[in-house]
């Protein structure tokens, strides 16, 4: 019970004097209490426990956390090389689809 | 989420690891407070990605483990009685009582529903105005806003036979109860995110201070665990004690106010025992005068009911970091998830259920 699931606000409407709206999570759309998140907007998302968002989930910093973890790994390559020399099948530098204009980027 | 895939990049993983095993110079105990990410961390093999050196320490943080017996034999005898219908979320069902559960209680006639949101349940008080509806109010902060939103609507609404058995627990005090034990040996901890997206991280800079332990907030994604342990492993290697946000997408100092609002509106601090570990003072959170009508303690008369737990469960010294699951003698033989002794083999988040179900059987060194 203690998840937290993240999902996108699809719709957004007052019942019963409380802010609610429609909420999808990968194909299931579920109804949410939104009353705690009043800036949400339709196409934000959100993370949502036992029917209520509590917080929205701000793109930039996830985008900021992924460029972080993808320079860790450079710095290590740069600075420790034997360690991926080790490692069982040392990554080659891929394309990471965070390192330009991700494409479902708003 | 589109960004889950990203996340979840076993080969960035793989270095995120490669640098916590360049910093890491001696053993350390981190404790991750939170059962969602005990179980991230056991299925997605995180633990194996540590160097030996890094221990990562199962924390108190699942609320189906630490509600304490007596509270479930208070809910049984409030579900058991035929003017109720008792909703609870369905991973309360199977927590064992003194004698049996929410399920036998269901089975033998009582009505027994499980809900989604607490939401349902006052739609339930509202559709059966000759019952009296009774909703399982635990959890930490992260569950507690929608249940004082439910008590808040039901009062709005004007419903009289609406009521919740409140058992809600917090992570702060826990945390000194953790550090304050003579055998601690936690020396950092992962803090809950999606408490923290409650609840903000305010409350936690004295606490790194008093304790000289780096506090570092982290989500739930293999990536998001692995860069709390990082910066974990980086403070305590540079001696340092502060307070960071790892999960900084979910996260902010100040946490949801209008959240935390309803909170202090609604409930006050209250002492609260805690299923194996005993009571922590002001650890939890009870109806505040203006909601107490709403009380189903006091209006089931179920408040003395009281409770012994199995000596032979050692869930409490679980929960507190000083055994691994494995380590207990009853665990595999007799407790499992079918035969539960305790909360933590019970619960889908509890730490023995996720060392059972991901087939950690191997006594550690």
């Amino acid at each position: 019970m203690c998840l937290g699931i993240p999902g996108r606000v699809q719709e957004i409407y007052e019942a019963d004097g409380i802010r609610m709206g429609k909420v999808n999570f990968g194909g299931v759309v579920k109804e949410v209490c939104l009353d705690y998140v009043p800036e949400i907007a339709v196409g934000d998302y959100t993370i949502v426990h036992v029917g209520f968002a509590i917080t929205r989930i701000d793109e930039a910093s996830a985008q900021e956390s992924l460029r972080l973890f993808q320079k860790l790994g450079v710095l290590d390559e740069e600075l420790q090389p034997e360690q991926h020399a080790g490692a069982s099948g040392p990554p080659a530098c891929p394309v990471h689809p965070w390192g330009g204009a991700a494409p479902d980027e708003r | 989420m589109k960004y889950l895939a990203e996340f979840r990049n076993g080969e960035i993983a793989q270095r995120l690891a490669a640098e916590i095993r360049r910093m890491t110079t001696r053993r350390w105990a981190i404790m991750e407070v939170c059962g969602g990410q005990t179980h991230a961390i056991i299925r997605n093999g995180i633990d194996q990605l540590l160097p030996p050196e890094i221990e990562l320490i199962h924390g108190p943080g699942c609320p189906v483990c630490v509600t304490p017996l007596e509270v479930i034999d208070k809910a049984l005898a409030i579900a058991a009685r035929p003017d109720v219908i008792f909703c609870s979320f369905g991973d309360m069902l199977r927590v064992p009582g003194s004698r049996h559960d929410l399920f036998r209680v269901k089975s033998e006639g009582g009505d027994v529903r499980v809900v989604y949101s607490p939401l349902d349940a006052v739609a339930i008080a509202r559709d059966n105005p000759h019952k009296q509806v009774v909703f399982f109010g635990i959890g930490f902060e992260t569950t507690a806003p929608a249940n004082a939103m439910a008590v808040v609507v039901a009062k709005r609404q004007g419903l009289k036979n609406f009521s919740m058995l409140v058992s809600h627990v917090l992570v702060p005090p826990a945390i000194e109860a953790i550090m304050n034990s003579p055998s601690n040996r936690v020396q950092a901890f992962l803090a809950a995110g999606h408490v923290c997206s409650v609840m903000g991280y305010w409350q936690y800079p004295p606490l790194a201070e008093k304790y000289r332990a780096p506090i570092v907030v982290t989500g739930f994604e293999p990536l998001d665990i692995l860069e709390g342990i990082r910066r974990a492993v980086r403070q305590l290697e540079a001696g340092a004690a502060y307070v960071e946000n790892a999960y900084p997408r979910a996260v902010t100092f100040e946490g949801n106010q209008p959240a935390q609002r309803m909170l202090a509106e609604v409930f006050e601090p209250t002492d609260r025992a805690w299923r194996g570990i005993g009571v922590i003072p002001n650890s939890g959170w009870r109806l505040r005068d203006a909601y107490r009508a709403f009380d189903a303690e006091a209006r089931f008369d179920v408040a003395d009911i009281r409770a012994q737990e199995p000596p032979i469960c050692r869930s409490g010294d679980v929960l507190q970091g000083k055994i691994k699951p494995i380590e207990c003698p009853a665990f595999g033989n007799p407790c499992t998830p079918r035969t539960p002794l305790g909360a933590t083999m019970v619960s889908s988040e509890g730490a023995c259920a996720a060392y059972y179900n991901y087939g950690r059987f191997a006594r550690a060194g």
